[in-house]
C-alpha cells in the first residue's frame, strides 16, 4: 500500500478524491440535497449560478445542485452495478477459457465475438426498442454489452499467465482447477482487469448518458446526469449552468476515473519518455 | 602506431527502479589497434553491451554517458552532434546485434535494410552498394548470394539472418565493427558456420573489431585480446593467449573455471534397478495423423531408462522434443502411444488418472526460474504449498520442513518472507529446486535448469544438484541444449533428434568415437577453449538442403555421411556399437570409425 | 495470401448473419406480442388473431426469422408500423443525409488524425506530445453531447457563425452547405480524431520499442526516417484498425449528433423508430449500421493482411 501511496502524482490524487466523492454521492446524495429532487424552489427558470443555487435552477425552478445530487445514484449507482456485471462475468469466462482451453474456449469465444460485432449503441437501441428502458434492463444490457470487451482482456491476461512454468508446475503437482485460479492465476491478473474495470466504467457511464439524452435511458419522473441535459436543452441557447452542470459533472467523473486508473496500473502511461 | 580507438575513464549511469542515478560503468579504459579484434567478456550485469554501444556514442533508453573520452582515429566521439552522430553511425562504426531475427525489421527486404547504410551516407550509389551486398553475402557462404536479398527477414533461417547483419555492418567499410553476442541465440550446430564466416570476413578485410561475449571459448576463436569486465568494472586485460593460459585475476579464474567444468558424475550408470522405463513413446499436438498418432509428431519410438539414483543427461537443439518429454512423463501431455512405467508399474498416461503418490514420486523444475515462481507469493507460499499438498503438514511442523528444504539448498531461512521479484537468479533457482524437493520426489525432470544463468552461477546450482542426488539418492533427468553440461552432470546420456533417439549410451560412451552422424556434428561444434580450434575443424556438414519432403531418417538432409536412395527412403535401423551405446543409423560402426573427426587438420 | 482474405472476408459475412439472428431474436422473439402491443387497450380476440396472421406472427420463430432474413435480401425491409410506409422508402431517404455527413467527417478526420498521431509518436515525451495526450484524453472522457453543445454554444450562440440547426434538404450554395454542415462534422469530428490520434499514437510507440528501431538508429538513420520508413510499415495493420474502430464509433456518435442538430439521417430515424417501438424500422436500421461496422472491420483486417510480409509472401 504505501508503495501505491508513493507512485500517487498529483493527477492521480485527483482522480482518486473525485472518485470517492461521486461514489459517496450515490450512497448519501439524496440525504444530503439541499432540496427534494422534484420540488420547485424559485419561480425563474434557468436561472444563473448563485450562492442559493450553486448550478442554478432548472427549465421548471428547481435547484440543479439537488438534482444532480439525486440523479447520481442513477449515473454513477447503475454503471458501477453494470460494470461490475460485465467485469465480473468476463472475468470468469475468461479465466474458464483460459484454464480449460478447447471447446469451451472455443464455445466462449465465438458467442462473444458475436457480441462484439455489434457496435454497443446499436445494441442499446435495439434492447431498449425491445423490452422498453426501466433500471433493471439498462443495467442487464449494459453489463452484457461490455462483457466481450472485459472477457478478452481477462482472457488473453489468463492465458499468458496459465502457460508459465509456475501454473505448470501446479498443474503437474495435482491442484484441482479452483486453485489454479484462485491462488495462481488470479493474484496476477487482477491489477491490469482493475484497471480494466475503470475504463468499462467510464464507458458505461457515456453509453448511458447518451441514452438518457435520447430519452431512451433512465425514465421520468427519476433523472441520471443525461436525462437532466436533456431536459434542460431548452436553455442551451442562453448557455444556462442547468444544461452545463450535469454535463460537467459527467466529464469529471470519467477523467477523475482515467486519472485514477493510471495510478492503479502504476504510472505514466501516457508522456513517457523513450 | 597510434591506437584506432582509445576510451578513457568511461562512466555510464543508469537510473534505477527507485529513480536514482547509479553508475553501470566505472573508469573503464583500452584501446585497439587497426585490425585488432578485442572481446568484451563477462556475464550479465557486467556492462560489456553498455560500452559496446557507448563505442557507437549510443546509450539505451534511462541510461547516460556520464564521463570520459571515446576517440575513433581522429574523432572525440562523444563531442558530436547529433547530426554528426549519424553520419558517424553506420558509416565509421556499425553494430552487429544479438538477435538478429528481432534487429531485421520485417516488412523490409533484406536487400533494402543491407544497403540503407551505404545509401544513406551517400557512399554509394544504388548499383554499387548491392554489387558490394552481393559480394558480402557470397564471402559470407550465404546461399542464393543473387537472390537472398529479395526476401522478407522471416523467409531465410536465424543463422542465415545473423550472416546478414554482419553483411549489413560492413556494407559501408566501416573503421571499427561492434559484434554484440552474435551467436548467442544460435543452436551451436548453426554457430559454428556464422563464426568462421565471420572470422574471415573479419579477418579477410582487416576491419578493427570489439566482440562481447559471455563465451570465454567463443572468444578463444576470435579474438587477439580480451578484457574481463564484472559488474561494470574492468578485472583484467591482455592478450588471449595470456588470459587463457595464466589468468591474473581470482574472478577471470572462475570463469575459466566455469568454462571447463570437472566431470560430476559417475562414467556409467551405477548397478542399480531401474525406477523409471520408456517404451516406444510417441508423443505430440492435435489429433488426426495416420495410426492414431497426433497430427503434429514431437516424438517418435523413444525408449530408455533411468536407474534409482542415476542421472540421463537428454540432449537436442531447439525443436527436437525434450521438452515435450519430460511434459509426457510428469503427464501433462498424454503420449499417443507407448508406455511410462514406475518402478515397473505402468503409469497412467494422463495428469488426472494419477494418483498423488505417483504425482509426489516425479517433480519437475523449469528452466527460466522468472517464470517458474508465483510473482504474487512469499518463498514461504511456494514451498509451504507442497509440503501441506503432499504431506498435510501444517503449522509449526511445515516450518520446519521449509527451513531444512532452504538449508538443503544453501539458501537462510530469512528468505522466507521474500517474494521472488526480490531474489537474484540464483537464488530462484534454488528456491525452484526446494520446491521439487519438498515432494520427496525420486525423479527430478530439468529442463534447461541452467541456460537462463550466468557460467559460474550455474556451475554452483548443478554443483549443488549432484550433492543432492548423492545425499537424498534421487534420480534426475536432466535436459539441456549444451553438450558441456549434460557430460558433466550425468551419468547416461541420450541424443535426441527431431524426436527420435539418435544416440544412447553410458558417459564414457559419448566421449568415444564412433558416434551418430548427429552427435558427431554436435560434439565437433561446441567451441574448445584453446585457440586455434576453429582453424583446425573441418567441416563435417552436409549441403544446406531445403527439401520440404520428409525423409525416412529426419538427419537425411543435414548428414554428412548420408547414402542417397537408402537413408532418405528407409527408416534407420538401431546398432549396438562396440562402446556399448545404440544408435539409430544405416552406415556401419566401421564406415562411421573412418568419418570420424580427424584429430588434426 | 488469396485464402487468408477470402477467409477473413467469408468470416464477416458469417457474423454478419450471426448478428442479423441476435438482431432479429431480441426484437422479434423475445418480448411480448407485438400484434396485442399495437392494438393496444382496444384488443379483442378476433382482431389480434387478424393482425398477428397479418404480420405473420402466427408462424413458427425459424420461419419468421427466414422469411426476415430472405425480405432484407431482395430489399423489402418489410412495413414501419407507425405510418405504415416501407421501411426501405424510409431508409432510402435518409441514407445520403447519413453518408454524406459521414463521408465529410471521415475526409476531415482521417488525415488529420494521423498526421497529429504520427507527429505526436515522433515527439513522444515533448509538450506537443503531453498537450496531444492530454487534450484526447479529455474528449474521449465526455459525452459527445457535450462536446456538440459545447460547440453550439461557442459557435452558432456567442460567435452567430454558424445554424444550430440544420437540414439537408436545402442546400443551394456552397457556403450554405458549409453553414449546414460545419457543427456536425465539427463535433464529429472532435470525438473521432481524439480516439484515433490516441491510438495510432500507441501503434507506432509500439513499434518504436522494437529491437529494429534500436538498430536502425545505430546505423545512422534519422529521427523522421525511423518513424516513416521503419516504424511506419510495420504500424500499418494496427493503425488501420484504429481507423476501422474509429469509423465505426462514428456510427455511435452519428446517432447523438444528428439528434441535437435535428439532421434528418438514418440515426435520427433509428432513434425515433426506437421511441415509438417501431420494430421493422429498428431492425432495418440496425443492420445497416452493423452491416458498415462489419464492412469497416472487414476491411482493416483486410489491409493488415497485405501490409504484412509475413502473410503476404507465404
Amino acid at each position: 500500500m504505501s508503495g501505491v501511496l508513493r507512485r500517487l502524482s498529483a493527477g492521480g490524487i485527483v482522480g482518486l478524491a473525485i472518485l470517492v466523492f461521486w461514489v459517496a454521492m450515490a450512497l448519501f446524495g439524496s440525504v444530503v440535497a439541499p432540496h427534494e429532487a422534484g420540488a420547485i424552489v424559485d419561480m425563474e427558470v434557468f436561472l444563473p449560478v448563485s450562492a442559493q443555487f450553486p448550478f442554478g435552477t432548472d427549465y421548471l425552478g428547481r435547484d440543479m445542485f439537488s438534482r444532480v445530487l439525486h440523479g447520481t445514484r442513477y449515473t454513477v449507482g447503475v454503471a458501477l452495478i453494470a460494470a461490475l456485471i460485465a467485469s465480473g462475468s468476463g472475468l470468469l469466462l475468461g479465466m474458464c477459457a483460459a484454464v480449460w482451453g478447447g471447446w469451451v474456449d472455443g464455445i466462449i469465444s465465438r458467442t462473444l465475438d458475436t457480441l462484439i460485432s455489434i457496435p454497443s449503441k446499436m445494441f442499446a437501441l435495439v434492447v431498449v426498442a425491445a423490452f422498453g428502458s426501466s433500471v433493471p434492463v439498462l443495467i442487464l444490457m449494459a453489463g452484457v454489452i461490455y462483457t466481450p470487451g472485459a472477457y478478452r482482456i481477462a482472457r488473453s491476461l489468463a492465458v499468458t499467465v496459465n502457460a508459465q512454468d509456475f501454473v505448470t508446475v501446479a498443474r503437474a503437482r495435482g491442484e484441482g482447477t479452483l486453485y489454479l485460479v484462485r491462488e495462481e492465476i488470479l493474484p496476477n491478473i487482477l491489477g491490469p482487469v482493475l484497471a480494466d474495470f475503470g475504463l468499462r466504467f467510464v464507458y458505461i457511464v457515456l453509453l448511458l448518458a447518451g441514452m438518457s439524452f435520447l430519452g431512451l435511458g433512465v425514465q421520468p419522473p427519476n433523472a441520471d446526469w443525461g436525462s437532466l441535459v436533456r431536459e434542460n436543452m431548452a436553455g442551451l441557447h442562453e448557455g444556462a449552468p442547468a444544461v452545463l452542470m450535469p454535463a460537467f459533472a459527467i466529464a469529471s467523473l470519467t477523467i477523475g476515473v482515467n486519472l485514477a486508473i493510471d495510478v492503479l496500473s502504476g504510472g505514466r502511461r501516457s508522456g513517457e519518455a523513450g | 602506431m597510434a591506437a584506432q580507438l582509445e576510451v578513457r575513464n568511461l562512466e555510464v549511469r543508469a537510473r534505477n527502479a527507485a529513480g536514482e542515478e547509479v553508475p553501470i560503468v566505472r573508469d573503464a579504459s583500452f584501446s585497439l589497434a587497426k585490425g585488432e579484434v578485442l572481446a568484451l567478456i563477462g556475464e550479465s550485469g557486467s556492462g560489456k553491451t553498455t560500452i559496446a554501444l557507448s563505442l557507437l556514442g549510443y546509450a539505451r533508453p534511462g541510461c547516460r554517458i556520464a564521463g570520459g573520452s571515446i576517440r575513433l582515429g581522429e574523432t572525440d566521439v562523444l563531442a558530436l552532434s547529433r547530426r554528426e552522430l549519424r553520419e558517424f553511425r553506420g558509416r565509421r562504426v556499425s553494430y552487429v546485434a544479438q538477435s538478429a531475427a528481432a534487429a531485421f525489421n520485417p516488412s523490409r527486404t533484406i536487400m533494402a535494410q543491407v544497403t540503407e547504410m551505404a545509401l544513406l551516407h551517400g557512399a554509394a550509389s544504388r548499383e554499387a552498394a548491392e554489387r558490394r551486398a552481393v559480394d558480402l553475402f557470397r564471402s559470407l557462404a550465404l546461399p542464393d548470394p543473387e537472390g537472398i536479398g529479395a526476401r522478407y527477414p522471416h523467409q531465410v533461417s536465424g543463422g542465415q539472418l545473423q550472416r546478414l547483419m554482419a553483411a549489413m555492418a560492413l556494407i559501408a567499410e566501416p573503421e571499427l565493427v561492434v559484434l554484440d553476442e552474435p551467436t548467442t541465440a544460435l543452436d551451436v550446430t548453426t554457430q559454428i558456420e556464422v563464426l568462421r564466416a565471420f572470422k574471415q570476413v573479419v579477418k579477410g578485410s582487416g576491419t578493427t573489431a570489439v566482440y562481447v561475449s559471455h563465451d570465454l571459448a567463443v572468444v578463444a576463436q576470435m579474438a587477439d585480446r580480451i578484457l574481463v569486465l564484472r559488474n561494470g568494472e574492468m578485472q583484467e586485460t591482455g592478450s588471449t593467449a595470456r588470459i587463457l593460459a595464466a589468468p591474473g585475476n581470482a574472478y577471470t579464474r572462475s570463469l575459466l573455471a566455469a568454462a571447463a567444468p570437472m566431470p560430476r558424475g559417475a562414467d556409467a550408470a551405477p548397478d542399480a534397478p531401474p525406477l523409471l522405463t520408456v517404451k516406444g513413446l510417441f508423443a505430440g499436438y492435435g489429433r488426426g495423423g495416420s495410426g492414431g498418432l497426433p497430427a503434429v509428431p514431437v516424438l517418435r519410438d523413444v525408449d530408455f531408462t533411468i536407474r534409482r539414483g542415476s542421472s540421463l543427461g537428454v540432449i537436442g537443439e531447439s525443436g527436437s522434443g525434450k521438452s515435450t518429454l519430460a511434459r509426457v512423463i510428469a503427464g501433462l501431455l498424454p503420449a499417443a502411444r507407448g508406455e511410462v512405467l514406475l518402478d515397473g508399474k505402468a503409469l497412467p498416461p494422463a495428469l488426472a488418472q494419477r494418483t498423488p503418490a505417483q504425482l509426489r514420486r516425479i517433480q519437475l523444475v523449469f528452466q527460466s526460474a522468472d517464470t517458474a515462481l508465483n510473482p504474487r507469493r512469499s518463498v514461504a507460499g511456494i514451498l509451504g504449498r507442497p509440503i501441506t499438498f503432499f504431506h498435510g503438514a501444517k503449522g509449526a511442523e511445515r516450518d520446519r520442513r521449509m527451513k531444512r528444504l532452504l538449508d538443503l539448498v544453501q539458501l537462510p531461512a530469512a528468505l522466507a518472507d521474500r517474494q521472488p521479484g526480490e531474489l537474484s537468479g540464483g537464488q530462484k533457482q534454488r528456491v525452484n529446486l526446494a520446491r521439487a524437493l519438498a515432494a520427496e520426489p525420486d525423479l527430478i525432470l530439468c529442463d534447461e535448469v541452467t541456460s537462463a544463468l550466468d557460467t559460474v552461477v550455474g556451475a554452483a546450482i548443478l554443483d549443488l544438484m549432484d550433492g543432492l542426488r548423492r545425499e537424498l539418492g534421487l534420480s534426475t533427468m536432466f535436459i539441456s541444449h549444451d553438450l558441456h553440461t549434460v557430460r558433466s552432470v550425468c551419468d547416461e546420456v541420450m541424443v535426441l533428434y527431431a524426436g527420435a533417439r539418435v544416440e544412447a549410451g553410458s558417459r564414457r560412451g559419448i566421449q568415444e568415437a564412433p558416434w551418430h552422424p548427429y552427435t558427431e556434428l554436435l560434439i565437433s561444434s561446441v567451441p574448445e577453449l584453446r585457440q586455434g580450434w576453429l582453424e583446425e575443424r573441418g567441416s563435417v556438414r552436409g549441403p544446406e538442403a531445403q527439401d520440404t519432403r520428409k525423409p525416412a531418417c529426419a538427419f537425411f538432409p543435414r548428414c554428412g555421411q548420408a547414402i542417397p536412395g537408402t537413408c532418405d527412403v528407409v527408416a534407420p535401423p538401431r546398432r549396438r556399437l562396440s562402446k556399448g551405446a545404440e544408435i539409430l543409423c544405416h552406415r556401419e560402426e566401421a564406415e562411421l570409425m573412418r568419418a570420424a573427426i580427424p584429430s588434426g587438420p | 495470401m488469396l485464402k487468408l482474405v477470402a477467409a477473413r472476408i467469408g468470416l464477416g459475412i458469417v457474423s454478419l448473419l450471426l448478428v442479423s439472428l441476435a438482431i432479429f431474436a431480441i426484437t422479434s422473439l423475445l418480448p411480448g406480442d407485438a400484434a396485442e402491443e399495437l392494438l393496444g387497450q382496444a384488443a379483442t380476440r378476433e382482431t389480434v388473431e387478424g393482425l398477428r396472421a397479418r404480420l405473420g406472427l402466427d408462424l413458427p420463430g425459424h420461419l419468421r426469422y427466414l422469411n426476415w432474413l430472405g425480405g432484407l435480401l431482395t430489399g423489402d425491409f418489410g412495413r414501419s408500423l407507425a405510418n405504415n410506409v416501407p421501411v426501405a422508402q424510409l431508409i432510402g431517404s435518409r441514407l445520403p443525409n447519413s453518408l454524406m455527413l459521414a463521408a465529410a467527417t471521415a475526409a476531415v478526420s482521417v488525415p488529420l488524425a494521423l498526421a497529429i498521431g504520427i507527429t505526436a509518436a515522433m515527439w513522444r515525451g515533448s509538450t506537443y506530445d503531453r498537450a496531444v495526450s492530454m487534450l484526447t484524453l479529455s474528449v474521449v472522457s465526455v459525452p459527445e453531447f457535450l462536446v456538440a453543445t459545447a460547440a453550439v454554444i461557442v459557435f452558432a450562440v456567442h460567435l452567430r457563425w454558424l445554424s444550430a440547426l440544420s437540414a439537408a434538404t436545402d442546400i443551394t450554395s456552397v457556403g450554405q452547405f458549409f453553414r449546414v454542415f460545419a457543427l456536425p462534422v465539427f463535433s464529429l469530428c472532435c470525438v473521432i480524431v481524439a480516439q484515433m490520434v490516441r491510438m495510432t499514437r500507441a501503434a507506432i510507440i509500439d513499434q518504436l520499442r522494437a529491437p529494429y528501431v534500436e538498430m536502425a538508429v545505430l546505423k545512422g538513420v534519422g529521427p523522421f526516417r525511423v518513424v516513416l520508413r521503419h516504424a511506419l510499415p510495420n504500424a500499418i495493420g494496427p493503425i488501420a484498425n484504429a481507423v476501422a474502430l474509429s469509423l465505426s464509433y462514428l456510427l455511435g456518435g452519428v446517432i447523438i449528433i444528428e439528434t441535437i442538430f435535428n439532421y434528418p439521417g438514418i440515426a435520427k430515424l433509428m432513434v425515433d423508430g426506437v421511441s415509438t417501438r417501431d420494430l421493422p424500422v429498428v431492425q432495418a436500421c440496425a443492420m445497416v449500421f452493423c452491416a458498415a461496422y462489419l464492412a469497416l472491420v472487414t476491411t482493416a483486417d483486410v489491409v493488415a493482411i497485405l501490409s504484412n510480409p509475413r502473410l503476404r509472401h507465404r
